[in-house]
């Protein structure tokens, strides 16, 4: 199904496509291993993804949009999820979320540094509420954070990728 | 794949005799709150300590030889406040915060010496008395873990040692056996509900699915846990994979499903990699795949990871999902045991459910019924959370109050630095967005199914977060009702509307904008709300709105009336004020103010005239003294 140039271009979306037979019924997997390549979604892929399983756009986009973990913007190398579950809700989470949104002059709408370093999202509850308030940086969990501490750990990786 | 089938007592055997040579077991909790305080750096710490000190040391049990110690990961140990953990066997002592500088210590003094290293025992907060022993802690002591019990011992990786404590004995039981009326009479008889929210009888469920004729049938595990403060199903998918597995094997058996599948939240990373891994190694062993224990019957799993939904909890919204749909519910009927997966007969329990499945076909139905109360036998496990002493997860009987779990497994409320405060407790949040919050009017009420939905509540998935006198209520509310909204599927108009409506009055409550009409409006709607909406997710999302109606009414009267906050938290109701003793009197303030509204000599405290002041929090901004509140 896919033409030679279009193979070239989306060759591990091609991978992808066929490691799951092309069934539409695995367009969830499929679009979370698509998405691992591309860090987002973007429109043109989605549209690829339809055309190889044989759906509409729109279907894939109604997906794609429906669940909160695909996202259809690119996103930062730093990806900081703010845990907003009730433990920490009840333990000041939206402290950390404001500390972080100042200190890399970020806001609920723009969630990514034009450096495309850090992502800053509130995410519902990550499970780890015997540590409220929590935190995840690239899937790596801090527990009992402080407002102070997670600026720190925003110091810790700009310094880092200085280097 | 050629497999080959498992031989469940020679493995038994084998397991016992090579742990029997083993002079000390040292497990060190790797669950998720654990690891995030440095769990996994303690144990190569540990590891290597031994090692240094030429101790025999295994990190796996491969071969029967003798050691020293055998160090291994465990899941959830439950007492996340006080991680990382260790636990030393035969003697059952309990290590809390260990770091990786304590490791030298617990090697000479109890791995060597046998004796506990008092500096790491637990230490009650209340009275300061030491408790060496796990089982003598309070926090343990009072528990029932009878479900969540084996999540903090077992290594999560390794069959052997599940299989070595009895598992899959359970499966090769009810394969061999039993039939699958027998099956699901004996669950039926236990009386076991479903814990993810409904209290639905669990046999039941599958009576009704094994009643439909089709030559397919399918068994799914919900652990997509998204009720937010609840991590039972988390923990036990990271802490005992095989359990669920062999629920689900239970459960296919007694509906005739020959397919399954989990289906775990992408949140839980840890657990979808150790529920693959765990489906994995039952395949190679032949406990999965085709001619289960000789019977010529198959069962198939297969894992699948969530994209980020709470809908998708409800159980027809989930099957959409499933079938690469939006997570959208249906209407029921018909139920999921009539048409479910691709239109095929099936069931949905959630991962407690069907973790509890195996101890009651190998214990039997009149054991489970020891446990609980009559209308809701066995135990339950909570997320024991918020402003408390020992926060984790705990597991009790049905019929315990919340005063015995707050109290004295939970040893009591904390204030806002985290010290014991005796007369700290609000309220209670229980279920979740489902749930509601409780005063301390039900802190002794036994906990059942039907007590606590009498009461305007929810058991839900057993999310229990404690919250002291600093917290709002309505903010509380109004928290919830900000998740459901946001997580509404959009499908049926009361509950996509209506939460956005009720969110927007409780903004009006809390920002000052409310008028004696609001409460009844608020109420009139979330009863409505509660009547239309299609799935359970509208159906009780006003709860929490309707509970903190019906408990906290003056709290509420005094937003609405008096544009008052009692607990000083809703910034647009808070007084502005200087604080007299903090003012230096440096006149910055004055300087800033653009209406003037702030009074005073030099080096004298300052006034601040609240009825003139706009908030527009200038002040505050440029106070180096923090003098300036309310703005």
């Amino acid at each position: 199904m896919c033409t030679e140039t279009a193979t070239r271009k989306f060759e591990k979306v091609c991978q992808i496509l066929d490691l799951h037979q092309r069934d539409p019924s695995k367009l969830i997997p499929i679009l979370q291993e698509v998405q691992k390549v591309y860090r987002y979604l973007p429109e043109e892929v989605q549209a690829y993804i339809a055309t190889g399983l044989g759906l509409s756009p729109a279907k894939v986009y109604g997906v794609a949009s429906f669940y909160a973990n695909f996202s259809l913007e690119p996103k930062g190398k730093y990806v900081v999820h703010v845990c907003d579950g009730t433990a920490c809700h009840v333990k000041g989470s939206s402290l950390i979320k404001e500390a972080l949104f100042k200190k890399l002059n970020l806001s609920t709408e723009k969630k990514t540094t034009e450096d495309m370093m850090f992502t800053v999202e509130a995410v519902s509850c990550l499970g780890a509420c015997g540590l409220a308030p929590v935190m995840t940086i690239n899937d790596k969990v801090y527990g009992q954070v402080t407002p102070e501490m997670a600026a720190g750990l925003i110091d810790e990786i700009a310094d880092e990728e200085k280097k | 794949m050629p497999t080959q089938k498992i031989d469940l007592k020679a493995v038994q055997d084998d397991f016992k005799a090579r742990i029997a040579r083993v002079k000390r077991r040292v497990v060190i909790c790797a669950g998720t709150g654990c690891v995030a305080n440095g769990a996994l750096d303690v144990y190569h710490a540990l590891a290597d300590a031994i090692a240094a000190r030429k101790l025999d040391v295994v990190l796996a049990l491969n071969e029967e030889k003798d050691s020293d110690a055998y160090v291994s990961k465990s899941g959830c140990q439950g007492f996340c406040q006080a991680g990382p953990l260790v636990t030393i066997e035969p003697e059952g002592y309990l290590f809390c915060k260990v770091r990786p500088a304590d490791v030298s210590e617990i090697v000479e003094e109890t791995i060597i010496g046998g004796k506990p290293v008092e500096r790491l025992v637990y230490k009650h907060p209340a009275n300061g008395q030491l408790y060496a022993k796990r089982d003598e802690i309070p926090f343990y002591q009072r528990q029932n873990r009878h479900v969540i019990g084996d999540c903090g011992v077992l290594d999560p990786e390794n069959l052997d040692e599940y299989i070595a404590r009895g598992g899959y004995e359970a499966a090769r039981k009810a394969f061999v056996e039993m039939t699958p009326e027998t099956v699901c009479e004996e669950i039926q008889v236990a009386g076991l509900r479903g814990r993810g929210g409904g209290g639905f009888p669990t046999g039941t469920k599958w009576q009704l699915t094994l009643a439909q004729e089709s030559a397919k049938k399918y068994v799914i595990c919900n652990g997509d846990e998204g009720d937010p403060g609840a991590f039972m199903d988390r923990s036990l998918m990271e802490g005992n994979p095989h359990r669920i597995i062999e629920g689900m094997m239970i459960a296919a058996r007694a509906i005739g499903a020959d397919e399954g599948y989990v289906y775990v939240r992408a949140e839980y990373p840890l657990a979808v990699q150790r529920v693959r891994k765990a489906v994995e190694e039952a395949a190679l062993a032949g406990l999965l795949g085709d001619d289960l224990f000789g019977t010529g019957l198959s069962f198939e799993l297969f894992v699948m990871e969530g994209a980020g939904a709470f809908v998708c909890g409800e159980e027809t919204a989930l099957i959409a999902s499933i079938e690469g749909e939006r997570g959208m519910p249906r209407p029921k009927p018909p139920f999921p045991a009539q048409s479910g997966l691709w239109g095929k007969p099936t069931v949905i329990n959630n991962v407690e459910t069907l973790a509890t499945v195996p101890l009651i076909i190998e214990q039997g139905s009149s054991h489970y019924r020891t446990m609980g109360t009559e209308g809701s036998p066995g135990t339950k496990t909570f997320a024991l959370t918020g402003h408390v002493v020992n926060t984790g997860l705990i597991e009790v009987p049905f019929g315990t109050t919340l005063r015995e779990i707050i109290f004295e497994i939970g040893g009591g409320v904390t204030d806002r630095f985290g010290n014991p405060d005796p007369h700290g407790f609000k309220a209670v949040q229980i279920g979740g967005p489902s749930g509601g919050c409780l005063t301390a009017e039900a802190l002794d009420l036994p906990l059942d199914f039907e007590s606590v939905k009498g009461i305007g509540a929810m058991i839900g998935s057993g999310g229990l977060v404690v919250m002291n006198q600093d917290t709002c209520i309505v903010q509380v509310a109004r928290f919830f009702m900000q998740f459901t909204q946001k997580e509404s599927c959009g499908k049926c108009v009361p509950c996509r509307e209506g939460t956005k409506q009720m969110l927007a009055l409780l903004d009006n409550i809390i920002e000052g904008r409310a008028d004696e009409s609001t409460l009844p409006l608020l109420e009139d709607l979330a009863i409505a709300v509660r009547i239309g909406s299609l799935c359970g997710l509208g159906k009780t999302a006003p709860n929490p709105v309707l509970s903190t109606l019906r408990y906290f009414r003056d709290e509420c009267q005094a937003h609405v009336v008096q544009k008052r906050c009692p607990t000083g938290q809703c910034k647009a109701l808070a007084q502005p004020e200087i604080i007299a003793p903090l003012c230096k009197g440096c006149g910055a303030c004055i300087r800033k103010c653009p209406v003037n509204a702030i009074t005073g000599e030099k080096r004298q405290p300052h006034v601040l005239d609240a009825s003139l002041c706009v908030k527009c929090g200038a002040c505050a901004q440029v106070c180096k003294f923090n003098a300036i509140v309310g703005v």
